[in-house]
């Protein structure tokens, strides 16, 4: 187990290296940092004496290598736009994301798992004949078209919840929670549906699909022969060996949802990191693009690391070292 | 005379599919009596597994049964609602399925299996069923059972798993066990081994066995009678030494001719022309006539019923005349 870990660990140490270097790639050459940081009138001395003093006269290699001293402190410089550390700047939006993300892959699987279950075991019910097809809309319908639907109804039209923003937010030190106040849970549900729906589908159809595949197997008509309960049987031995390539698919699609809120987060305005990045990018602030782009490999690399421990935990075929015998 | 421990009346059980009702097994009946072994033969496709799901309740649907009657213990039991259904399964018929490598849940314990097997059906607490559960693997055979209880299914070998399927469909102690091709996945040097512990268990705990299988030469040693069956019928039935010797049904006698014997000194074994028809393809009449070599204008026409030619023994063919059972043999003769 530890062994595993570790070789896994040194996986992503290799992948978040190559994930630098192409942070480091952007940062360096979109263009000529110097050129969007200063105005038309700046001269070409001070030009010169700001590109020494960022180190952009040195070798490539001397600036990857401190790139990464760098990421590996925390630094990724100064944003161009903001003129704030960009450090400071992700870590303040991240609250906003990761609450929505959390909440939005929560709802995603739980209600996956339960109408993918449902809908294995009474797959000639009309109820599941309906939550499939409207779960053709959740997977086909693109994410901002949802969210605009969502605001037209819910805040247009019914005036029950707000249309934009985090609604009031409490600090807890570093940590900005909207948790705590009603409008910033009200604020929560919207977009949260929104950013959740694709997820929603997505698992719902891939627990579905899997479970009635497990139905089918030998062991459950063993299980049947032995008298078992339908419930022990259903919920005992076939969701079990559903969740294996559900925890894969819920681990990389967790990863998407904070990777990919942008849209959601630009519709509902919401002040997360996705909104930062898309502002970045509009004003080409490369430190912030670079920092963001590390991050979300980050978030990626663990998760992955999170998924294959999991699956460790739930089936005992990889164990192949420890777990014998005892 | 006793009681039979299960009838089978007139079973008949069809898929309906898009075209038209394929029938599995048709109009079969027969006794298994308390403590006896019978042996169910036949090619893939004949019927015989079917024959175990009907009575185990377990036809995966659209499959059903359109006729006929299962009676356990004097109680008929193919009408029951699940839940009593469940009830039965594993408590009073415990069933053995082919592959022991697909059969146990890759994801639990085999304690976990036996426990939860056992306290389904017994009023035992944890420790007691554990207890049981150990004592079970140690009769099947598995060495240092107290501790290879707390193993996964992957890490036993074929053989061992389907020692532990035995002990897992043994636990409750059932009156009947049903062997669906017990040996097929395993190692032939391994066969005789779980047959043979399979054997013993019921023998000592007075369970009578259905033993499925395409291997007459299991039947020939375990079963004490067999039914041979094709194309969803049993072709004919009766006492395994009767049966082995002198074969009545041609198909029969054809299966017969085609176990290899030492001391026979013979090039080739004898074999059956043909194969046997897919359920959408059975032909008029006899189901076997394409392949029989006795076939007359009759077996075109209708299908033989089943006929008693002996004490426990019964044939379904046209070779065997309802109404009179010397001219039968006459009949025999000279078609030979």
């Amino acid at each position: 187990m530890l062994a595993f870990i570790i070789r896994r660990l040194a996986q992503s140490v290799v992948v978040m290296l190559f994930v630098a270097l192409i942070a480091f790639v952007v940062f360096r050459y979109v263009g000529d940092p110097i050129a969007s940081m200063v105005g038309v009138d700046t001269r070409l001395e001070d030009q010169e004496i700001m590109r020494e003093r960022l180190g952009l006269n040195d070798s490539v290699i001397v600036q990857f290598l401190r790139f990464i001293g760098n990421a590996m402190q925390g630094e990724f410089g100064i944003s161009y736009r903001l003129q704030q550390p960009v450090t400071e700047l992700i870590l303040s939006r991240l609250p906003a994301t990761i609450e929505l993300a959390f909440v939005s892959a929560t709802i995603a699987l739980v209600f996956g798992v339960i109408f993918g279950v449902y809908t294995a075991l009474r797959p000639k019910a009309w109820s599941s004949a309906g939550i499939m097809a409207l779960s053709l809309v959740g997977v086909s319908l693109p994410t901002f078209l949802i969210g605009i639907g969502l605001i037209y109804i819910f805040a247009v039209e019914l005036g029950w919840l707000p249309s934009f923003g985090r609604g009031d937010v409490v600090d807890l030190g570093w940590w900005r929670t909207g948790f705590l106040t009603e409008s910033g849970l009200k604020s929560l549900i919207l977009p949260a549906i929104t950013l959740s729906l694709f997820q929603l589908t997505l698992i719902m159809r891939l627990v579905r699909a899997e479970m009635l595949e497990v139905l089918r197997t030998e062991y459950i008509r063993f299980a049947k022969a032995r008298g078992l309960s339908q419930r022990a049987i259903n919920f005992g031995h076939a969701l079990k060996n559903t969740m294996v390539p559900v925890i894969t698919i819920t681990g990389l699609q967790l990863g998407s949802v904070i990777a990919f809120a942008i849209v959601t987060e630009t519709v509902f305005q919401w002040p997360g990191v996705g909104s930062l990045f898309i502002v970045s990018v509009q004003v080409v602030d490369v430190p912030v693009m670079a920092a963001y782009l590390m991050f979300i490999a980050l978030v990626f690399v663990l998760i992955n690391l999170v998924v294959d421990i999991l699956y460790y935990v739930v089936d005992p075929r990889l164990r192949v070292d420890g777990g014998a015998g005892k | 005379m006793t009681e039979p421990l299960l009838s089978v009346r007139n079973l008949t059980v069809e898929f309906p599919t898009r075209r038209g009702i394929l029938t599995a097994v048709q109009d079969i009946s027969f006794d298994i009596m308390p403590g006896e072994v019978l042996g169910v033969v036949g090619e893939s496709g004949a019927g015989k597994s079917m024959t175990g799901s009907a009575i185990m309740g377990l036809i995966d649907r659209p499959g059903r049964i359109a006729q006929g009657e299962v009676i356990l213990q004097g109680r008929r039991i193919d009408n029951l609602p699940d839940a009593e259904m469940r009830k039965i399964r594993g408590r009073k018929i415990g069933m053995i399925f082919q592959d022991p490598l697909t059969s146990l849940n890759p994801l639990y314990r085999i304690s976990e299996q036996l426990i939860e097997t056992i306290r389904t059906h017994l009023p035992l607490s944890e420790t007691e069923a554990r207890k049981k559960a150990i004592g079970l693997l140690d009769d099947v055979g598995i060495p240092d059972a107290s501790r290879r209880i707390d193993d996964y299914p992957h890490q036993f070998s074929g053989g061992m798993r389907q020692r532990v399927v035995i002990a897992l469909a043994l636990c409750a102690g059932p009156d009947l066990v049903i062997a669906d091709e017990p040996t097929t996945a395993l190692d032939v040097s391994v066969q005789a081994q779980i047959i043979d512990v399979m054997k013993r268990l019921c023998a000592e705990n007075g369970a009578s066995i259905m033993l499925v299988t395409h291997d007459m030469g299991v039947i020939a040693e375990t079963a004490d009678c067999v039914a041979v069956m094709y194309a969803g019928r049993i072709a004919e039935i009766g006492p395994v030494r009767d049966v082995i010797k002198d074969a009545q049904h041609p198909y029969s006698s054809g299966l017969m001719g085609a176990i290899p014997r030492l001391g026979a000194n013979l090039d080739r074994l004898t074999q059956i022309p043909g194969s046997m028809p897919r359920l959408s393809a059975i032909p008029r009449g006899c189901a076997f006539n394409p392949r029989c070599p006795h076939v007359m204008d009759k077996c075109h026409i209708d299908q033989p019923q089943a006929v008693q030619t002996a004490p426990g023994r019964r044939v379904a063919c046209w070779l065997y005349p309802p109404q009179d059972s010397t001219g039968t043999n006459a009949e025999r003769q000279t078609a030979q």
